[in-house]
């Protein structure tokens, strides 16, 4: 095995496994240096298998490298060196830890070549991220055990959906499949289940914020993102997906327009651009499958840099609610900024990492002559800007004056916040370096006169209108301060009645289900629990019985 | 060397016998740990090599006392037999440093030195059973290991050890009894007993379903049955496991039921299989719901368990059911499950009993309510429970997986997809019971009766880690494992009618 072939995931994963052993200056070293080496290695992979690995008469496939899976290692690499350069000062080192396997987990995803190498690499990832959620101490406990439950839920489904495509196919190549049977249906099923499709996607805005200042940077980043990686994989151009996608992108804008808790905001938000590549994936095409994947790529990015922002902003003041906040650009004026080229990235504004990237799905789906969608994504670019492009910025840094005079976050964030804000604007300003990487080749130019004033009038336009409420509404802002009322009066009540909608046939659910699952319940402590016929001490007698009763039972088959 | 090479079989057998009495003279606990360290120690040496002898050139036929096979005793070693007797003895030698301070804490200096005779007569007798060739001399082995048992047991710290003993007497002489007249009944049928010429002789002279021959094998596979603790007949375990000193505990959930099913193998295949096909009797039927409902009964009932010791004697109850479940599928992937997961349950469940008697030793409590943030005090001990238990679930990368895996290709190569569905969601049960004690162990505030509790010394954690690793290392690397197994499988199929 030569240095080219050892698996990039491995570097990562042993590093998190020896950081809780190191202490001192080797923890930080260790920190910032094992992405570096595995960001080197993923770049030592050739195309086609590297390292394989016999195991249960399977081949395993553990690294095959080619451009799609190149691209997602190369930006999960990256994120996991500022993340950990952002997260120097965590003392919880068992969050770094888990972050650190849960990096080399999504890693060893993307250079799978086999579906048995995807799920242990996939179970990782759940058990690597229960634990980041867990290390912030008991507040995080309930969220973190619901996370992991309906992640073992996803991991049942994928293995049953793996076992069966293995038994009914005889192949166990990752690779690309059309939607034609049970098993693969599961397969679809755990997958979206992790990229946050609507209605098992309530785990993510659930237990994201739960997590630390530092622990949600690096959640934002790979659950979801693997997720985008396998479905371009393995289903590019199933319909199904375009109206999945549709469905998260507007889900993930009206519950973030409706929320106040800023980490909460940014939550829905990822469920909202996941939406936008999942739409791609399902459209299918060269351009799309591209846009797709240069989403996952920008969105990891800025996203990271928004939860930086608000992570330095909970780091230095401890509170998460926008109600609580306002008036920070003050004394951190450098954390605004950074947040501001993130909100700016996530609305797609031209020079922006997302406009270089988003435009691309609306363009493909153009192309394909899907005016609907084409509409929709319009649509939900505006809303974008508005729940999260400026929402998020306004009500943390601007707005009201809370009080709060925090000082900027140490240098090492302020570091990593740089580093991201520079690639955003980076990518923005010269694409051509990311739409090298991407899969297939590109012929698309993002800056034509007529893309840059369409996206240019959509913003401002959405930005006036958020303005325009605002003004409205100035005067009681400054006594009330309750975001809420403000977008009750805007006319969000259509999202207000579709969420009681929602939440009625929700319970109604809910109630049957907890109904039937307590008789069951019931049932079996009445039967298995202490005091019940099957768990309590029988009886010498009544176990000879059974001995005699078992004897009966054989003689009586054998000689029927 | 040379000259006791040839010998092997016999002092694989003998040297515990003869540990046993002279340990039965002595009359200080350390000097007859001393000996039962050394005796532990010297049984895996003799096992790989006969093991090594019988991969390289064939099945090792060994004539005590010189008598010829079908009158004399045989000692008969091929693949299967060689497998157990390596696990039963590197089990036996792995937990061994683990007895010394856990014996001194919980059984009175006067009878310590009893309990390692006890033990060394156990070990006598389970690894006879797996290395005799002769049906009726494997009885008297059964009887030398159960009635240790019994004792193990009733040497427990706990009063209702007295009752439990007595209990698994009973039972076990029923069982005991049942396999007694089965084989009775084929020595009246071939006047044999030795089990290769058993099975040459009923394939001659009563080949088909003769009533007598099904009668035998009846009662076989019920005094078997008794033996391994096959739901239904597994009351006397919970408690014999729960109340037994944690040590005994930790033996005799890894070899004890494991060389019974290795009987009960090796009657099916070896001696039944030559002359009646197994499969078309109801036998693989009832034997696959009798699994199933293990499966799922003791599991459940493991869930509600309070007792934590109690809770993994279900959860051993349950994994049992696996493991009859290969045995019933009886094709090639089903079986080397079934012959898998006997490597490593037994494995991982010695990780979870010895674990269970470290927080006994440090700490005393056996309710799961007072283990409430055991995992902040007894952090390596309670990560070594953790891993285990996680192979008790069958988690990816864990042996447990690789059971399950095989087991779940083996039902799909009969075609039968709902129990498929069965192991994964009896894993799902076993998830909620092991879950159970890891959320009161690391999630919790550590109570205050525990305060003081930490890991314990070397001697007890070195054992307890490396059987935890051993789950991980035979969940990755199944070349030994699973590779064996797979090899003792076709040869057991290949005899099979």
């Amino acid at each position: 095995m030569t240095a080219s072939a050892l698996p990039p995931a491995l570097v990562l994963i042993a590093a998190g496994i020896l950081l809780p052993m190191l202490s001192g200056r080797l923890r930080p070293t260790l920190l910032l240096l094992a992405p570096l080496l595995t960001l080197y290695l993923i770049w030592q992979v050739p195309d086609g298998v590297a390292a394989r690995h016999a195991y249960l008469g399977y081949e395993l496939v553990l690294v095959k490298g080619d451009a799609l899976s190149r691209l997602f290692a190369t930006v999960f690499a990256i994120m996991a060196f500022a993340g950990g350069l952002f997260a120097l000062n965590q003392r919880r080192v068992i969050e770094l830890a888990a972050a650190f396997c849960y990096a080399g987990a999504a890693i060893g995803v993307t250079f799978a070549g086999d579906w048995l190498t995807v799920f242990i690499f996939w179970e990782l990832m759940a058990i690597a991220s229960t634990l980041i959620i867990w290390s912030v101490g008991p507040s995080a406990y309930g969220a973190g055990l619901r996370y992991a439950a309906i992640h073992l839920l996803g991991g049942v489904l994928l293995m049953a959906g793996i076992v069966g495509e293995i038994a009914s196919t005889g192949s166990t190549a990752f690779d690309k499949l059309t939607l034609d049977s049970v098993p693969r249906g599961l397969i679809l099923a755990a997958f979206l289940l992790n990229a946050g499709a609507w209605p098992l996607s309530a785990w993510l805005p659930d237990a994201y914020p739960e997590s630390s200042w530092s622990g949600m940077v690096f959640l934002s980043a790979f659950t979801t993102k693997t997720a985008v990686f396998v479905l371009l994989r393995t289903f590019p151009g199933t319909e199904l997906l375009i109206y999945v996608g549709l469905f998260m992108v507007f889900y993930g804008i009206i519950y973030a327009i409706l929320e106040n808790d800023m980490r909460r905001i940014l939550a829905y938000s990822i469920v909202n651009q996941v939406g936008f590549m999942v739409v791609g994936i399902g459209i299918g095409t060269e351009m799309a499958l591209n846009g797709a994947a240069a989403h996952a790529f920008t969105h990891i990015i800025y996203k990271a840099l928004l939860l930086m922002s608000a992570g330095s902003v909970l780091y230095m003041t401890e509170r998460r609610k926008c109600t609580d906040l306002g008036g920070l650009f003050r004394t951190m004026p450098f954390t605004a900024i950074c947040g501001i080229v993130g909100a700016l990235s996530i609305s797609s504004f031209p020079l922006t990492s997302g406009f270089v990237s988003k435009s691309m799905i609306s363009e493909a789906a153009g192309k394909e002559h899907l005016a609907v969608v084409w509409y929709l994504l319009a649509a939900a670019s505006a809303g974008v800007f508005l729940h999260a492009g400026i929402k998020f910025p306004w009500f943390v840094f601007f707005q009201k004056d809370s009080g709060l005079r925090p000082a900027e976050p140490p240098w090492n964030m302020r570091m990593a916040m740089a580093f991201f804000a520079v690639l955003c604007i980076g990518i923005g300003v010269a694409p051509q370096a990311l739409y090298a990487l991407l899969p297939f080749g590109v012929d698309y130019i993002p800056y034509t006169a007529s893309h840059v004033v369409f996206y240019l009038q959509l913003l401002l336009f959405s930005g006036l209108a958020f303005f325009l409420m605002l003004n409205l509404l100035k005067r009681t802002l400054t006594i009330t301060l309750d975001v809420d009322w403000l977008y009750r009066r805007a006319g969000v009540s259509l999202a207000k009645s579709f969420d009681r909608l929602a939440g009625r046939g929700w319970s109604g659910i809910a109630t049957w289900t907890t109904g039937g699952a307590s008789a069951v319940g019931r049932a079996a402590r009445y039967y298995h629990g202490p005091e019940g016929i099957l768990a309590r001490s029988l009886p010498t007698g009544a176990m000879a019985f059974w001995a005699a009763i078992m004897l009966v039972i054989y003689l009586a088959l054998f000689y029927l | 060397m040379k000259a006791v090479w040839p010998h092997l079989p016999a002092l694989q057998v003998v040297i515990p016998l003869i540990g046993a009495l002279l340990a039965g003279f002595m009359r200080r606990g350390t000097t007859a740990f001393a000996l039962a360290l050394v005796v532990s120690w010297l049984m895996p040496v003799i096992a790989v090599c006969m093991l090594w002898q019988v991969l390289s050139s064939g099945t090792i036929s060994y004539h005590l006392g010189g008598w010829e096979p079908p009158w004399g005793i045989e000692y008969r070693v091929d693949a299967l037999n060689g497998f157990v007797l390596v696990l039963v003895s590197v089990v036996g030698a792995v937990i061994m440093p683990f007895a010394r301070r856990s014996v001194a804490f919980e059984i009175a200096a006067p009878q310590r030195a009893w309990f390692y005779c006890m033990y060394l007569l156990c070990l006598t007798g389970l690894l006879g059973i797996a290395i005799t060739g002769d049906a009726f001399n494997a009885f008297v082995f059964l009887e030398i290991s159960s009635l240790s048992t019994y004792v193990l047991i009733a040497l427990g710290p706990d009063r209702r050890a007295l009752v439990a003993a007595f209990q698994y007497l009973i039972m076990g002489t029923i069982g005991a009894t049942f396999y007694v007249i089965g084989v009775g009944l084929l020595y009246l049928l071939t006047g044999t007993l030795n089990m290769a010429d058993m099975a040459v002789r009923l394939a001659e002279a009563w080949p088909g379903q003769s009533p007598a021959v099904i009668a035998a094998l009846t009662f076989v596979t019920v005094g078997v049955s008794l033996k391994l603790a096959l739901f239904p007949l597994h009351a006397w375990l919970p408690n014999a496991y729960a109340y037994a000193p944690s040590w005994a505990t930790a033996f005799l959930a890894a070899t004890a039921t494991k060389v019974a099913i290795y009987l009960l193998i090796r009657f099916l295949f070896s001696v039944f299989g030559a002359s009646i096909d197994v499969r078309a009797l109801p036998l693989s039927d009832i034997l696959m719901a009798l699994s199933v409902a293990a499966m799922f009964i003791a599991s459940t009932v493991a869930v509600f368990e309070r007792n934590v010791k109690r809770m993994l004697a279900y959860s051993s109850v349950a994994q049992i059911g696996y493991i009859t479940l290969g045995i019933a599928l009886a094709n090639q992937a089903g079986l080397t499950g079934g012959l898998v997961h006997i490597v490593n349950h037994a494995l991982m469940k010695a990780a979870l009993f010895l674990a269970v008697g470290a927080v006994f030793y440090r700490a005393c409590p056996m309710n799961l309510t007072d283990l409430a943030g055991i995992g902040r005090r007894m952090p390596l001990t309670m990560t070594a429970f953790t891993i285990a238990g996680f192979g008790l679930v069958g988690t990816p990368g864990t042996s447990g997986f690789i059971s399950k895996w095989y087991l779940a290709i083996g039902a799909i190569e009969r075609g039968w997809w709902p129990l498929v569905i069965a192991i994964m969601a009896s894993s799902l049960l076993a998830l909620l019971y092991v879950g159970r004690v890891l959320e009161v162990a690391w999630l919790r505030k550590p109570s205050p009766a525990i305060a003081d509790a930490s890991d314990p010394p070397l001697s007890m954690l070195l054992p307890l880690l490396v059987l935890a690793l051993a789950t991980i290392y035979f969940g990755i690397d199944t070349e030994w494992t699973a590779g064996m197994a797979s090899t003792v499988a076709k040869a057991l199929l290949g005899g099979v009618r």
